[in-house]
C-alpha cells in the first residue's frame, strides 16, 4: 500500500470519528447518543488547549494530557498530526484537491509554491500566547482567545452549531431536541468561508490562518526524520509541488515546519528515489525559520499583550458585569472562566433543552461563543438533575459536577445548591399582578422542591364589578436556582413576565443578594 | 547543471541523527514532565476561593477600666479635652509611640456644617492630642460611600489631618482582606479593611450623632461600617445583626460621639441644616455601646429604641445602661 493511501485511509478514519462524536454529543443511552462515547477527545488531544490553558491557569486540566500524545507525535515525526488526524485539515485537503483537481498542472504547482505570507500564522499564534500569558484582573489570570481560530474548537463549534444543526433542521429534527443556536448564522459563516478559501489556495487556512499548525511547526522543528530531496537525482521538474499541502517546498531547500507530512511529494516524484523520507537535515538543505521576522514577532506579542487589558477596559469582569450572561452550572468565576473556555460549544451542543447557547458579541468580544443560557430559545430551562454540560467541557471552564453538588445535597447540604441566577416578576407584564388574570404558570413549574415561587392571595373586584380571587407570584431568592423553567413556561411569550438574571449566581460571591446564613 | 550535495547546514550523518535523536528525547521528556508537573495544579474554581483570615482588631486598653464623660457647650475641641482630662486624661490611653488609627466617619461628601461626617475640629484636636501624648503616627481613615478623595476633601477631614500632621489612609481595592469573624453569621468570606491597620497600635472612633431610617441611629457602632469593603450595602436586610457583629469585630481604644448638633431626620446623609438640632453634646467613652446609648437620648430615644444596643448590651459587648458606669459630666466653662 502506497503511504499516500494510508494517510487517506487515517485522515477518513479519524474525520468520520470527528463527526461520528459530535453527533453522539447527545443526553442519552442509545448508540448513537453519549453513553460513554469520548466526545471530547479532538479538544483533549489539542496541544494548543493544553498549552493555552496552562498559560492563562497555572494549570492543565487532567484529559488535556492526550495533548502530550500529539507533541510526542510531533516531535518525532513533524507535523503529522495535521496532515492524517486533523479533521479540520482533512476537509480543507479533501475540498482544496476538489477545487483544483481539473486546473492546468502549471497553476496547481504555484498554488503551492511557498508565499512568505505562510508566516502569518506563527504571528497569529504569538498574539494569542501572549494573550494567554499577560496576568489581568483580581485573579491575576489571562484570557484564552485561542479558541477563536484554533481548528479543533473551530471545526467542533462549526459541527456543532452549524453543519450538524442544518443536517438536523433538514432530517425533521433526527436528535430529538430541537438545535436552535443564536449567533450559529455567524459560526456557519466563517467556516464556510475558510473551507471557501481552498478554491483560491489549497489548504489556505492551514498555511495561513492556523495557530495549531503554526505550534505543531515549531515543537515539529527538532524533529529527527522529515522529508528530504537528493538533489543530484533531482531533474528540477517541480512536479513534487502538484499536490503538497503544505506548501514546504520539498525540492529543497525544505521547510520542515511548513511540512504537513501528507507524502505527496513521494508519490508524484517521477525519477527514481530523489525525495525519500529519513533522517535529517535533508540533503537538499532545510529552512528551519517559521519566516518571521523578528520585528514581526514582537509586534505580534504586543498586540496580543495590548488587546485583553484594553477588551477589560470594558468592565464586564468588574462593576458592570453582564447580569443578563447567565452561566451554565458548575461554570468557575468569570475571570477563570475566560482563562479556561475555547469556546468548542462541546456543552452548548450537549444541552439536551438547547437552553445553553453560544454567546454573540453583546457581552464583549471576550465572551464571544462561550456558553450562556438562553430560555427563551430551548424546550426548557435549565433541567434540575442534569449535569451534561459539566461532563462535556474540556478544559474545565465548567466543572463536572455530581448531582449531589448542584442539588445541594448528600454532604453539599452546608453550601446548598448551585445557584446560576435568579428570577424576577416583571410586575407590569405578570397576568395576576397586572391584568387581573389568574394564571401562576411560573409557580406550578417551579422545580424546587420547596418552591422557590410562592402566591401572595388577594380578592380584587375587576372592572365589570365582580370580584375574583388572584394568586400573585412571589420568588423566594433563598430558594431560587436560576434554572429558567418559570421564565420558559411564563405565557408571555414576547417578553416573559418572569425572567431570570446572574444576580445570587454561587459562582461569584460578590453577585449575592442574600446574606451569607441565609443560603440554604 | 544541478547543483552537488549536501545543501546548506549539517550532514545527515549518523552522529548528527543520534544528536537529533537525544534532542527529540529530551523534548518530550521535558513535556511530559511538565505536564505531569502541571497536571490539575490548580483545579477549576481554585483562583475564586479566598483564605478568610480572622478580621478582629481589639485595641481597647483594659487596664484603664471602663470610663465615659459626657462634656456640654459648642466648643467641639474644648469639650473633648475636658471630657478627656474627666477620664484620667489621654495619656490613660495613648502612650510613647503608639501609632493611632483615626477611624471618622466621612461617608459622605458634603460640608462640615451639615453634620453628616465627622466634624475636622474634632479630628485636628484628637491628633494634636494623640501627638501630644507621644504617639508617633496618627492616620485617618474611613472607605465612604461616595467617592474617597471627595469625602476626605469636602467634609475639612483631609485639610484638618494634614494641618495636625496625621497622615490620610484612601482606601484602594487591594487594602481589603476577606475575613470571617469567629462567631459570625454575617461577616464570612468578607473583605474587610486591613492594609492601614499595619502597624497600628491604637483605635479611636469618632462619629456624629444622626438618626438613620434603617437603623434608628447612626453612631459609633454604626461608624464601623465603614471598614466593611465588597458590596456590603446588602447588610442593610440585617441591619441590627451586622452592627452587633461590627461590635464584635472591633474592640477600640476609644470613642468619642459628636452630639454639639445631632441629625434628627433625613439621616444618615441629612443635607439641610434644619435637619439638625443644636444637642450641645460631647462624648467620649471606652464602651461604644455606652456612648451609643447616651447619644441616642440626644435623638429622643433610650436604647430600647434601638435593637442592636439592646442585643449588644445582652451579648456582653459592651453597657448598654450607660449611667450604671457613673459618667463624668462636664459642663461647659465660661471662658
Amino acid at each position: 500500500m502506497r503511504i499516500t493511501t494510508a494517510r487517506r485511509i487515517a485522515q477518513a478514519f479519524f474525520f468520520a470519528l470527528f463527526v461520528w462524536l459530535c453527533v453522539v454529543a447527545t443526553v442519552g443511552t442509545r448508540l448513537w447518543q453519549w453513553r460513554g462515547w469520548p466526545i471530547r477527545w479532538f479538544l483533549e488531544l489539542d496541544p494548543l488547549v493544553a498549552l493555552g490553558t496552562a498559560l492563562t491557569t497555572r494549570s492543565l486540566f487532567p484529559g488535556l494530557f492526550w495533548a502530550f500524545a500529539t507533541i510526542a507525535l510531533t516531535i518525532l515525526l513533524g507535523r503529522v498530526f495535521c496532515g492524517w488526524v486533523c479533521p479540520f485539515g482533512s476537509i480543507h485537503h479533501f475540498v482544496g484537491w476538489l477545487a483544483q483537481r481539473s486546473r492546468p498542472l502549471k497553476r496547481r504547482i504555484e498554488a503551492n509554491r511557498y508565499h512568505r505570507a505562510q508566516a502569518v500564522k506563527y504571528c497569529l499564534l504569538a498574539a494569542l500566547l501572549a494573550a494567554a500569558l499577560l496576568p489581568v484582573g483580581r485573579m491575576m489570570l489571562g484570557s484564552l482567545q485561542t479558541g477563536l481560530l484554533d481548528p479543533i474548537p473551530l471545526v467542533n463549534r462549526s459541527f456543532n452549531l452549524a453543519v450538524l444543526s442544518v443536517a438536523d433542521l433538514a432530517a425533521g429534527n433526527w436528535a430529538g431536541a430541537g438545535r436552535f443556536y443564536s449567533g450559529a448564522g455567524l459560526v456557519g459563516a466563517v467556516f464556510l468561508a475558510l473551507v471557501l478559501l481552498n478554491v483560491a489556495v489549497p489548504r489556505f487556512y492551514c498555511r495561513f490562518i492556523c495557530p495549531l499548525g503554526a505550534l505543531l511547526g515549531v515543537i515539529g522543528r527538532v524533529s529527527p526524520w522529515g522529508i528530504g530531496a537528493r538533489r543530484a537525482k533531482c531533474t528540477e521538474c517541480g512536479v513534487c509541488d502538484l499536490n503538497c499541502a503544505g506548501a514546504c517546498n520539498p525540492m529543497g531547500p525544505i521547510r520542515p515546519s511548513e511540512c504537513l507530512m501528507c507524502m505527496n511529494c513521494l508519490d508524484d516524484c517521477p525519477s527514481v528515489e530523489p525525495i525519500a523520507y529519513g533522517p535529517r537535515p535533508s540533503p537538499a538543505g532545510e529552512i528551519t525559520s517559521p519566516g518571521m521576522s523578528r520585528r514581526d514577532f514582537v509586534i505580534s506579542v504586543a498586540a496580543g499583550l495590548a488587546v485583553v487589558p484594553l477588551a477589560r477596559l470594558g468592565g464586564a469582569t468588574a462593576n458592570d458585569w453582564p447580569a443578563g450572561m447567565i452561566r451554565p452550572p458548575g461554570a468557575v468565576a468569570e475571570e477563570e472562566f475566560l482563562a479556561r473556555c475555547v469556546k468548542c460549544s462541546e456543552c452548548v451542543r450537549v444541552c439536551p433543552t438547547n437552553v445553553l447557547q453560544p454567546a454573540g458579541l453583546s457581552w464583549g468580544w471576550e465572551a464571544l461563543w462561550t456558553p450562556a443560557l438562553n430560555n427563551r430559545i430551548g424546550t426548557s430551562g435549565c433541567q434540575s438533575n442534569c449535569i451534561a454540560c459539566g461532563h462535556a467541557c474540556p478544559t474545565g471552564a465548567i466543572r463536572p459536577l455530581t448531582l449531589d453538588e448542584k442539588l445541594g445535597r448528600g454532604g453539599f447540604e452546608a453550601a446548598g445548591p448551585i445557584r446560576i441566577g435568579l428570577a424576577f416578576v416583571d410586575r407590569g407584564r405578570c397576568l395576576p399582578w397586572a391584568m387581573e388574570r389568574p394564571c401562576i404558570v411560573c409557580e406550578e413549574t417551579c422545580p424546587v422542591s420547596p418552591k422557590a415561587i410562592h402566591l401572595e392571595e388577594v380578592e380584587q373586584t375587576i372592572r365589570e364589578g365582580a370580584t375574583v380571587r388572584l394568586q400573585r407570584p412571589v420568588v423566594d431568592p433563598a430558594r431560587c436556582t436560576g434554572c429558567g423553567v418559570c421564565e420558559h413556561e411564563c405565557p408571555m411569550s414576547g417578553q416573559r413576565a418572569i425572567r431570570v438574571t446572574a444576580d445570587n449566581e454561587t459562582r461569584d460571591r460578590s453577585h449575592a443578594v442574600l446574606l451569607h446564613h441565609e443560603k440554604q | 547543471m544541478i547543483p552537488p550535495d549536501p545543501g546548506p547546514g549539517p550532514v545527515a550523518t549518523r552522529r548528527e541523527f543520534f544528536r537529533r535523536g537525544l534532542r527529540a528525547g529530551a523534548a518530550i521528556a521535558a513535556t511530559g514532565g511538565l505536564g505531569a508537573w502541571l497536571w490539575n495544579r490548580h483545579p477549576p474554581g481554585d483562583f475564586g476561593r479566598t483564605q478568610a483570615s480572622d478580621p478582629r482588631k481589639d485595641f481597647a486598653v483594659r487596664a484603664a477600666g471602663p470610663r465615659m464623660a459626657i462634656a456640654t457647650g459648642r466648643d467641639r475641641a474644648a469639650m473633648l479635652r475636658r471630657a478627656l482630662a474627666a477620664m484620667g486624661g489621654i495619656e490613660r490611653f495613648i502612650g510613647r509611640g503608639d501609632r493611632v488609627m483615626l477611624k471618622v466617619n466621612a461617608a459622605f461628601a458634603t460640608p462640615a456644617i451639615l453634620g453628616a461626617t465627622t466634624h475636622p475640629d474634632l479630628v485636628a484636636e484628637l491628633a494634636r492630642l494623640c501627638r501630644a501624648a507621644g504617639a508617633a503616627s496618627v492616620i485617618v481613615t474611613d472607605n465612604p460611600i461616595n467617592s474617597p478623595e471627595s469625602c476626605f476633601e469636602l467634609t475639612g477631614i483631609g485639610a484638618a489631618a494634614r494641618a495636625s500632621g496625621a497622615g490620610l489612609f484612601v482606601p484602594r481595592q487591594g487594602s481589603f482582606r476577606a475575613g470571617t469573624l469567629p462567631g459570625g453569621r454575617l461577616i464570612r468570606d468578607w473583605p474587610v479593611l486591613d492594609e492601614p491597620f499595619a502597624g497600628v497600635t491604637k483605635l479611636i472612633g469618632v462619629a456624629p450623632v444622626k438618626g438613620h431610617q434603617r437603623a434608628g441611629a447612626s453612631m459609633t457602632m454604626k461608624n464601623w461600617y465603614g471598614l466593611l469593603g465588597g458590596r456590603r450595602n446588602q447588610f442593610h436586610q440585617d441591619i441590627d445583626g451586622i452592627i452587633v457583629e461590627l461590635a464584635m469585630l472591633v474592640k477600640p481604644t476609644l470613642v468619642v460621639l459628636d452630639g454639639t448638633d445631632s441629625m434628627m431626620t433625613n439621616g444618615p446623609t441629612g443635607g439641610s441644616l434644619a435637619d439638625l438640632k443644636a444637642t450641645n453634646t460631647l462624648i467620649v467613652a471606652t464602651d461604644p455601646v455606652a456612648a451609643d446609648a447616651c447619644g441616642a437620648t440626644l435623638l429622643g430615644k433610650t436604647f430600647r429604641d434601638l435593637p442592636y444596643l439592646v442585643r449588644a448590651g445582652e451579648m456582653g459587648l459592651g453597657t448598654a445602661d450607660f449611667e450604671s458606669l457613673h459618667p463624668a459630666r462636664v459642663p461647659a466653662q465660661a471662658s
